[in-house]
């Protein structure tokens, strides 16, 4: 077998759809039910016999179900191809690995720019307000669809890293052992107050009409806006002077409000690029779902109740949007119980980034983790 | 050749190996690399915790399997249960704290046993450095120089036996040994390490 054969190469995105009928429906916190919903999920590798290698990977805020490997077409590979593939951290020579796109996003999950059956037109903002959990129970249901019914681990990276812990706190039972990554069990004040920054700007942008755009202009300079603001918080002070410093775009001050700094032009192009590819009614709503998130405390494990999950918590030092104490705060919660805890705090100049571009020495941990959890079975 | 450092580092994991219970649940401080842990694992099937400062020792205790917090013992303790381990290890990593009552009272809530190992200042070849030449010793269990020791403390076999006295502690059982051997004469002349097992007075078992 040459190395082209082990590599994960051309991958599809799945769909999956439930709730056509009323019964079936997906039953959300808030109290409301969605239903049909579809979830747009991909897999690497091979699902074992007994089904028990199964990995559930969970995305970000902006990401989606397209984790690793390549769509035909694209240059780039998934948002953690260098963490998922043949020999890798989550090696698809050993698990089988799922990703889905969550509720309420645009990637081929139903949100709020999807067509609502009753209406034939856009949700927009007549979609239900999600949570992390109604995400969690979303992909509960893809995954009694495939068959599975314990999963070896669930990991990802800030929003992936709660879906992770919300899988922990509704599904105990399922989870034999949980990655949350530069993640938080509730948002502090600070990044309530970035969201709400983030959601005025889509909502003051006069093209967002209540979230009605879909058949005209979108609220691109809002939504643009919102990402220029969230990319400075990813970033750390260091990565930006190493990355930007103070460098001109054309060598002199223009004297005027043009874009003359490197890290101006690095905002303008991230911006620009986002509302391409993301719904701005999807920002609002998934940001929503961040701030109603907490399994703080005795919600994460219910007093009284003793699991079997077994925790590795990693954080990064630079990471001031989910700073390290509040990767602590979980570990301290986890000592307190006696929860079997590997916790590690990886040194990086990237700020929050850095579970995306850190992945040697997340590789290091995660592979012999996983391999542990294996064995112990 | 191994160090002699080395061979008495050993012994020391061997003599903690025999103290602890089949399947015990333990708390290793300052657990390093991962040694003592594994070893407990593997030979008592012990269900171990660890908590170590140093990042490059994280990764090691990982790549043995090991489950590590990366923590300071200094302050981290309060959150566990009393009684929560079976045994709670401070093996040369004692001498390392800067709140050694604190961390010791703490270990105690903690475990219902200590196993406490630490070097002995006070062997004869660290006295006649100090009489005879002058020097800050610089023996197989104390190898570091002046300026670049861990050691914050540095004690001797009685100095812990009048610091343990009237405090409440139990003694389980005393272990002396110096290269290779056990040291049963005159320990705080011969011996180069002790492990203590202790328990408070009105706890532990």
């Amino acid at each position: 077998m040459n190395k082209n054969d082990k590599d994960i190469g051309f991958v599809e995105t799945g769909y999956f759809t439930f709730g056509e009928e009323e019964w079936d429906e997906l039953k959300l916190e808030s109290g409301q039910s969605i239903g049909p919903v579809t979830i747009g999920y991909e897999t690497y590798g091979e699902l074992n016999k007994d089904k028990s290698n199964v990995i559930l990977i969970e995305h970000t805020l902006t990401h989606d179900a397209h984790a690793a490997g390549f769509h035909k077409g694209d240059l780039r590979g998934g948002w953690w191809d260098e963490m998922i593939g043949w020999g890798k951290a989550f090696d698809t020579e050993k698990y089988f690995i799922v990703c889905s796109n969550v509720l309420g996003g645009c990637k081929g999950s139903t949100g709020p720019s999807s067509i609502n059956p009753a209406t034939g037109k856009q949700y927009g903002l007549t979609f239900p307000v999600i949570t992390i959990k109604d995400m969690v129970e979303a992909q509960k249901r893809l995954l009694d669809h495939l068959g599975i019914e314990k999963l070896l681990s669930v990991s990802g990276g800030s929003m992936g890293g709660m879906q992770a812990l919300q899988w922990v706190a509704s599904y105990p039972e399922k989870v034999r052992s949980v990655i949350p990554i530069a993640t938080a069990w509730k948002q502090s004040p600070q990044q309530l107050a970035f969201a709400e920054v983030g959601r005025q700007a889509i909502m003051k942008d006069p093209n967002w009409k209540n979230g009605n755009y879909y058949d005209g202009e979108k609220p691109e300079s809002g939504l643009s806006l919102a990402r220029m603001m969230g990319h400075i918080t990813y970033m750390s002070e260091a990565s930006m002077e190493e990355k930007f410093s103070r460098r001109l775009k054309n060598g002199d001050y223009s004297f005027s409000f043009d874009v003359d700094f490197e890290v101006e032009g690095y905002l303008h192009y991230n911006g620009n690029a986002f509302v391409k590819r993301f719904d701005a009614n999807s920002y609002l709503y998934i940001t929503r779902a961040l701030n109603y998130f907490d399994v703080s405390g005795d919600k994460l494990i219910r007093p009284n109740r003793e699991i079997d999950t077994k925790f590795l918590v990693i954080s990064f030092l630079s990471d001031w949007l989910y700073p390290s104490w509040q990767s602590r705060e979980i570990v301290k919660f986890l000592m307190s119980r006696q929860q079997d805890t590997t916790y590690c705090e990886v040194q990086s100049n990237y700020g929050h980034d850095a579970f995306l571009l850190e992945y040697e020495e997340e590789t290091r941990l995660i592979k012999h983790f996983l391999e542990r959890i294996t064995n112990e079975k | 050749m191994k160090s002699r450092k080395k061979e008495n580092i050993e012994l020391g994991y061997k003599i903690i190996c025999s103290i602890v219970n089949e399947e015990a649940t333990v708390l290793d401080l300052g657990c390093g690399s991962g040694e003592l842990m594994m070893l407990l694992r593997d030979q008592k099937r012990a269900k171990c915790q660890g908590i170590e400062i140093l990042r490059d020792n994280i990764f090691k205790c990982v790549e043995k399997g090991l489950s590590v917090f990366q923590l300071d013992f200094d302050s981290g303790l309060s959150n566990y249960q009393s009684d929560a381990f079976d045994y709670v290890i401070l093996n040369r990593s004692l001498q390392e704290t800067v709140h050694v009552e604190h961390v010791l009272q703490e270990a105690m809530r903690v475990g219902k046993r200590v196993i406490i190992g630490f070097p002995n200042f006070a062997h004869i070849g660290a006295r006649i450095q100090l009489f005879f030449k002058g020097r800050t010793p610089v023996t197989d269990s104390l190898p570091h120089l002046w300026y670049n020791t861990p050691n914050l403390h540095f004690l001797s076999i009685r100095d812990f036996e009048e610091y343990i006295a009237g405090r409440g502690i139990r003694v389980i059982s005393r272990h002396y040994f110096t290269m290779r051997k056990r040291v049963v004469i005159c320990p705080n002349l011969f011996a180069t390490d002790a492990i203590y097992v202790i328990a408070l007075e009105n706890g532990g078992v």
